[in-house]
């Protein structure tokens, strides 16, 4: 498989980039920021995302959606993270339909994911709970009781978490955190009796929550997969989720070097363009060249994942790791080479800068990932 | 409908392609010829007086010549493969799959022979791409002079119009292996009343001519892989220029271009055993598996990261040349990231292998296999432009950015 984008991707990537640079731009999420948007995302927007069949892209024909692939999904990250648009696309459909589709029955896939496909049901994964990303680390508690079970215990981080309809709640049904073994997946509906959602402004004016379960029922139906081996499944949607988010960020990278860049083509100081002193030439420079690399490592996890996605965990984690890396450089790069420009709310780039810390610590930073390639190496 | 049918049949055939490699590989790679090369003596490089280093090396050498897959993917008429891209990108995939090294190294290979088949004339492809593919003949390159590294086009050797000859006087320098090639491509000054880049020639001549001489040049790795060459009133054809008299900047530059190629790639090597596994066995582990030392851990983990992404980006560069979407500035890139990053490997190797890495002369460390390597590796940033040139291309040529 050419590591280029076919041309129907590049139509895809073309269309897109339309519909967000024009309905999306940094400006929107500023006003949705500044004016403490209970949502968080423009509800009108999701639908016209909906009808361009984006929310449905991995959701199957058969339900609704588009049947594309994750590079298709990387696509649509990408001009997301040109502009920073907050919207549910990764986490209802990226990571949650991934996870009712690889591992809902059929039952569980009839009633979700076409609500996905039409842009009416918005869910999300609940994984983190401790300040860093450590899914092995679960330790919600999903104990029998009767027919189902009975969850208690906290998640933090959970994408678009006030404003879900459906939960996926990562859970500990045996076992003791760290082990592979007795993970779980449990649909939860966010109105069930002892579940409060607290919304989490982060830093970066995106959408998040902290979620406490405490004593919340569930029937046996509710879960997703098998009982105590969701490990395997979990595995899955997160690289699937960590390709996607290292998609956002090589959009994000670009399109600070390239106001960066102008920048330097237009800023000038001591007589001259700063752009013209080799201090500057060279840093830019290099960052080309790390975003360059960056994206084709992320390409590469992408095509991986569409091939096989149990043979693609090497890969997504070079691209996690390169793309946080690469995000961090850029953005600092971003603000350093705008001067005080940089260091104003009124321009631009912190937005960027913001962001990408966000990206940084979503589903494992790039010191994480560079673990996962050194175990998987066997060192 | 039609296109995904003959996309389909496309496929099929590259399949079948890929099969057949596979197995034509496994039957005729001697396993010896699967691993890596010890030393540099161990790698085959043609040439009137090469000699082959083993009997398995001469094997592998002559069953990939005869299949013209010394060069894949040049013309069958020139003693190449005729290979398309997507076949030769398989060609070295099956390759890498079984660890298999190439056949025969050559600068005529990685950088005369694509100049010479976009700049060449028919005769002068005729006449040295086939030896070039048959290993006949070893070329070496006469760029860089004592005051001409970085700024490669002050270059002053005179090249004198005589009659039917030009008459080359000057000197070169950093000409790689000089003494032991048959053949220079060289460039020469043969306008010195125009612009700099303006009066500069490329041409081919005989390292046997009256007038050529050479002297190794010893490194800090104890090596001499490192020519001066001196000319002094050497008669060549003017049927051996390249290309057009006082235009051989072009040609120079583009041949720079798979220069600059050849030596990124030398940061990325797949194939081998992964450098944590090499560390292991001087640094030792700890009960759970890992490397006893965490530091050296996380920069290993560090570059095996960076790596990955290299060959990620290597492999895209020739998707984009064949999709033709490639910035021709893009090797410049590349030439600076492989070679920062080849040099960072060899700081790790140097600083996993602690005391036996230090070892120059016995028989244990191959006489000083490793530190030896360590110190080649410095060049890599200088040779081809050094980084700071190539970070000055980028910047300009690709970023466009001004007064660069």
């Amino acid at each position: 498989m050419a590591l280029v984008l076919t041309e129907e991707q590049s139509m895809l990537r073309d269309s897109a980039r339309g519909l967000i640079s024009d309905k999306a731009p940094v400006s929107h999420l500023r006003h949705l920021r500044d004016s403490k948007d209970p949502t968080g995302f423009s509800k009108e927007f999701w639908h016209s995302f909906a009808e361009m069949g984006f929310a449905g892209l991995l959701v199957p024909e058969e339900f609704g959606g588009s049947g594309l692939g994750f590079v298709e999904a990387g696509v649509i990250m990408e001009e997301i993270g040109r502009t920073l648009m907050p919207s549910p696309f990764l986490a209802t459909s990226v990571v949650a339909a991934s996870a009712l589709n690889r591992g809902g029955n059929a039952a569980q896939k009839a009633e979700f994911l076409p609500k996905i496909s039409s842009g009416s049901l918005l869910a999300t994964l609940a994984i983190d709970e401790g300040a860093k990303h450590r899914p092995l680390q679960t330790n919600l508690q999903a104990v029998r009781a009767g027919n189902g079970f009975k969850l208690s215990g906290a998640k933090a981080l959970v994408v678009d978490g006030h404003v879900a309809d459906l939960l996926i709640v990562a859970a500990r049904t045996v076992g003791s955190p760290g082990e592979r073994e007795g993970l779980t997946l449990f649909l939860v509906n966010p109105a069930a009796k002892g579940v409060a959602v607290e919304r989490t402004i982060m830093v970066d004016a995106h959408n998040a929550a902290r979620i406490e379960f405490a004593n919340v029922e569930v029937d046996a139906d509710s879960v997703l997969g098998e009982v105590d081996q969701g490990a395997g499944l979990l595995d899955g949607v997160l690289d699937i989720g960590r390709g996607a988010v290292a998609s956002e960020m090589v959009g994000l990278s670009e399109e600070v070097f390239g106001r960066t860049v102008e920048y330097l083509k237009s800023r000038k100081q001591f007589g001259k363009l700063i752009g013209e002193f080799q201090a500057l030439q060279h840093r830019a420079a290099e960052l080309y060249v790390d975003i360059e690399i960056t994206r084709a490592a992320v390409m590469k996890a992408l095509q991986a994942l569409d091939a096989d996605i149990a043979k693609a965990a090497s890969a997504v984690a070079v691209a996690k790791a390169r793309a946080g890396t690469t995000a961090t450089r850029a953005v600092q790069e971003g603000v350093q080479m705008h001067g005080g420009m940089g260091m104003t709310d009124q321009f631009d780039i912190g937005f960027f800068m913001k962001r990408a810390r966000v990206c940084e610590e979503l589903f494992g930073d790039a010191n994480y990932h560079t673990e996962q390639l050194a175990r998987a190496r066997g060192y | 409908m039609t296109d995904t049918v003959a996309g389909d049949s496309e496929a099929a055939d590259l399949e079948t392609f890929r099969v057949e490699t596979r197995a034509w590989l496994e039957a005729n790679c001697p396993p010896e010829m699967r691993k890596p090369a010890t030393s540099d003596a161990d790698v085959f490089w043609g040439g009137r007086n090469a000699k082959f280093s083993s009997e398995p090396q001469r094997v592998w050498f002559e069953r990939m010549r005869d299949k013209g897959w010394t060069v894949p993917d040049w013309p069958k008429e020139y003693g190449g493969g005729g290979l398309s891209a997507v076949e030769h990108k398989v060609l070295r995939a099956e390759m890498g799959r079984i660890g298999a090294r190439p056949p025969l190294s050559s600068f005529g290979i990685w950088m005369l022979g694509p100049a010479l088949l976009k700049y060449g004339n028919e005769a002068q492809k005729k006449e040295h791409l086939p030896k070039i593919a048959a290993g006949l003949i070893r070329w070496c390159q006469g760029y860089s002079e004592p005051n001409a590294g970085s700024d490669l086009a002050s270059l002053q050797t005179r090249a004198e119009s005589d009659g039917d000859d030009f008459v080359i006087t000057g000197q070169k320098i950093w000409t790689s292996y000089a003494n032991y090639a048959d053949w220079i491509f060289c460039l020469v000054r043969t306008d010195p009343t125009a612009k700099k880049h303006d009066g500069i020639s490329f041409i081919l001549f005989d390292m046997a001519s009256k007038g050529v001489t050479t002297k190794p040049i010893l490194l800090i790795s104890g090596y001499s892989p490192f020519c001066e060459t001196f000319f002094d009133n050497v008669r060549v054809p003017k049927s051996q220029v390249v290309g057009t008299v006082n235009r051989g900047w072009d040609v120079a530059k583009y041949l720079l271009q798979h220069e600059r190629a050849m030596i990124s790639g030398m940061g990325e090597r797949g194939v081998g055993r992964p450098l944590g596994q090499i560390a292991a066995d001087s640094v030792g582990t700890d009960a759970a598996g890992r490397l006893d030392d965490a530091m050296l851990r996380g920069r290993i983990a560090s570059f095996d990261v960076d790596e990955a992404a290299l060959a990620a980006c290597a492999e895209r560069a020739v998707d984009l040349a064949k999709a033709g979407q490639a910035h021709p500035a893009f090797s410049s890139a590349m030439k600076y990231y492989g070679t920062e990053l080849n040099k960072r490997r060899y700081e790790i190797l140097m600083s996993a292998g602690g005391v036996d890495a230090l070892e120059w002369e016995s028989e244990r460390s191959r006489q000083g296999a490793r530190p030896r390597a360590w110190l080649r590796t410095k060049a890599n940033s200088i040779e081809g432009g050094t980084s700071e040139v190539m970070l000055g291309i980028v910047a300009k040529r690709i970023l466009d950015l001004p007064g660069a």
